[in-house]
């Protein structure tokens, strides 16, 4: 490479870079000339304008490859495509961290806008008389919230994941039990049909559950068995043109609202865990039968019930995906899950926050603000840190999923620490209170309340640790 | 138009000359947003063929712009006034703005909200209503489009007045004419692809000088506590006493 060349198009695109202003399509233009002359081939991954801040690319760049500025960033851009791909999903990551895109800023607004007014007022109600929110429920299903990552032609937003988590933790901080509504019906029964079903079953399946009007539920867990998700007892036998399916559900959430439900059942009970498939179940339908509505300590307004299922018979083009793929289905389905629930947790954690350091300024103690207080101030850091880092933890787990590479540890840990912080914030928030923070007339009660479940369901702590570790000693195996 | 939000506690600058801005929470103004909403039902019935946005300001003004073409307008077009011209804008320049992009886009009705929530002047419409010489329907409650006239249910002191008045018009939005929508996520996503063009004050040939000059601005007088008396006569008395009977 002609170093003249190089330094010449290395200043050229350092003064593109420094401009800071060029609009998003002229930015792919001027980025793609100089790669062009270089005969770097495949810059068609460029097109997308993610690529938002040149700069970032260049000091990831400089930093990966650990070159100084005069060594430029061509001739790092010249030595290998796989850098350049590295880089930009590494510069996608990193900017997109840094500050959302305009589109995922202004659907954010909208989203804290809509539950500030629509679900924060009511959902002390909510809770206290147990009652699912149909109404707010159709009109999130109108802005498109309730099938975000569905596209345009079935009915749904047509969003990416990370827009999803931002809408999912909005919503939660207004009212978490809607908030496990719209996570349950985008990621635990759109998210397994959207993946593996059929044309038809797409179309009959899910564009009537993108309007609100319908919502849909996931029934793997038994009451013999739920971390255990492989010993599924409910069997299924096929009968005819029919599949038969017997058996219980156990801590369904939306069952008494949904109109459908995903159902894991065991067809070849010798093949243990490969011997269990999916399938699908309106409802109503003949055989199936709900249990009496649990009394949970939170998330009150939405509906946790068993499933029972006597001689349930159903198509035998309801089974979705192949044969045996069920574990499989409900693994990766459950890996998507988790970034809903980890922004859900979130959601309750920043509530939580908002609560208390509102209070600590207006409640005074000792002749000044309770937020000069050290104690005080500590809790509030505390709990910042903890929301923040599980915040990054949760985008960088829903940008991998957008990049369609390998997501499973880090929505694991997005999860985890969420959970943790929601529990962890949701506590330091009555603490902050004080005696204030322990009755129903401010909202920090129920978001103890809420936050708790946050580290049970999608898979415990305990099961979320043992993904990390597996994931990780995979990394280092030699 | 970009406000600071409804919800965000004010606060006045140290030095008395005017609100603190900085860093503060800003969106559209919420008689806008029924305005904004008001023309995108008026394209929905199929009555206008076209919702053009228009918001003077500084660059963020831009996010506005953006929100308005999420509800459903077509193209935005974005004036820029900052700086010192920014401070001073008021309703006057504005409305020589509007002005002037009403007569280059050749529009028919111009929508706007009755007042801004910061200075609450109700002037802009009214003014620009007068520099383009069109007729007005200020506070509507209702506004009903009919081939080249527009009926306008206004709400006054008094009541409810009805007017029947020929396009091209002006509107001023008030609180009950309709609640405007959450942009939906579709709409979002289109709203990137809409256009806004953007325009200098200079190039519409508008002179942004102000005629007004904010010399002082403070907070209101900090609440006092009250007083319970326990007869009439005692009210009375200390009325009196504070020179207020």
């Amino acid at each position: 490479m002609n170093n003249e060349l190089e330094s010449r198009l290395c200043a050229s695109y350092e003064i593109y870079c420094l401009r800071g202003i060029v609009n998003p399509p002229m930015r792919h233009v001027v980025y793609m000339l100089p790669l062009a002359s270089l005969g770097v081939v495949g810059i068609c991954k460029i097109y997308t304008s993610t690529v938002y801040n040149l700069k970032a690319t260049r000091h990831f760049i400089n930093f990966h490859w650990g070159l100084s500025r005069e060594e430029g960033t061509m001739s790092a851009l010249c030595k290998a495509r796989k850098v350049l791909d590295l880089c930009l999903t590494g510069c996608r990551s990193l900017s997109q961290l840094a500050e959302l895109p305009e589109t995922h800023q202004l659907l954010r607004q909208t989203c804290r806008d809509y539950a500030d007014r629509e679900l924060a007022p009511i959902a002390a109600k909510l809770d206290k008389e147990h009652v699912y929110p149909a109404k707010q429920v159709k009109e999130l299903g109108a802005m498109g919230v309730m099938a975000m990552e569905v596209p345009e032609e079935l009915g749904g937003a047509g969003m990416d994941y990370l827009a999803y988590s931002l809408a999912m933790e909005e919503i939660s901080r207004g009212c978490a039990s809607t908030g496990v509504v719209v996570s349950v019906n985008n990621s635990l029964y759109i998210g397994p049909v959207l993946k593996f079903g059929t044309e038809e079953q797409k179309k009959q399946w899910i564009t009537p559950f993108t309007t609100g009007e319908k919502v849909g539920c996931f029934a793997l867990s038994e009451p013999g068995n739920g971390s255990d998700a492989g010993a599924a007892s409910t069997v299924a036998r096929q009968e005819g043109e029919e599949w038969v399916l017997n058996g219980t559900k156990a801590w369904i959430t939306n069952c008494w609202d949904a109109s459908a439900t995903v159902v894991f059942a065991t067809t070849d009970k010798k093949l243990k865990h490969k011997g269990i498939s999916t399938f699908l179940i309106p409802m109503p339908h003949p055989g199936l039968s709900l249990g009496k509505k649990e009394d949970k300590l939170g998330i009150r307004a939405s509906s946790t019930a068993n499933i029972i299922l006597e001689d349930c018979r159903i198509p035998l083009n309801n089974m979705l995906g192949p044969r045996g793929a069920g574990f499989k289905i409900a693994m990766q389905t459950l890996d998507s899950g988790r970034i809903g629930i980890a922004s859900q947790a979130l959601g309750i954690a920043q509530a939580s926050l908002d609560c208390a350091a509102d209070y600590a300024h207006k409640r005074t103690a000792f002749g000044a603000p309770i937020g000069k207080l050290q104690a005080i101030q500590f809790k509030l850091a505390d709990m910042a840190v903890a929301i923040e880092s599980a915040r990054l933890l949760t985008w960088k787990a829903s940008l991998l999923r957008d990049a369609k590479k390998p997501f499973t540890k880090e929505a694991a840990m997005a999860k985890l620490a969420a959970s943790e912080a929601a529990t962890f914030c949701s506590h330091q928030a009555i603490q902050i209170l004080g005696g204030m923070g322990y009755v129903t007339d401010m909202p920090t009660e129920r978001h103890y309340r809420d936050a708790r479940i946050t580290e049970i369901y999608e898979g415990t702590s305990e099961i979320q640790r043992l993904v990390i570790a597996g994931q990780i000693l995979k990394e280092y195996q030699s | 138009m970009r406000v600071i939000d409804y919800a965000v506690k004010i606060r006045v600058k140290p030095d008395n000359s005017g609100v603190v801005t900085d860093g503060v929470k800003h969106s559209m103004n919420p008689f806008c947003e029924i305005a904004v909403e008001e023309a995108v039902k008026l394209k929905e019935k199929k009555l206008v063929k076209e919702v053009v946005a228009v918001s003077c300001g500084p660059q963020q003004s831009q996010e506005t712009i953006r929100t308005a073409l999420a509800m459903g307008a077509d193209r935005g077009i974005y004036v820029e006034v900052s700086g010192k011209d920014y401070e001073s804008l008021g309703p006057l320049q504005v409305s020589k703005i509007m002005a002037a992009l009403a007569k280059k886009e050749e529009a028919q009705l111009i929508i706007l909200g009755k007042q801004a929530i910061d200075d609450d002047c109700n002037q802009t419409g009214q003014m620009t209503a007068a520099l383009l010489d069109w007729p007005q329907g200020t506070f509507a409650s209702e506004v009903s489009l009919d081939g080249d006239n527009v009926k306008v249910v206004r709400e006054i002191d008094g009541g409810l007045e009805t007017i029947r008045i020929n396009t091209p018009a002006v509107l001023t939005a008030d609180l009950r004419l309709n609640t405007p929508r959450y942009a939906t996520l579709p709409n979002i996503m289109k709203a990137k692809k809409k256009k806004i063009a953007n325009v200098k004050p200079a190039d519409l040939g508008v002179d942004l000088t102000s005629r007004l000059e904010v010399l002082r601005v403070d907070e209101p007088p900090q609440r006092q506590a009250g007083m319970k008396v326990e007869t009439v006569e005692d009210l009375v008395a200390k009325l009196k006493d504070a020179g207020r009977v």
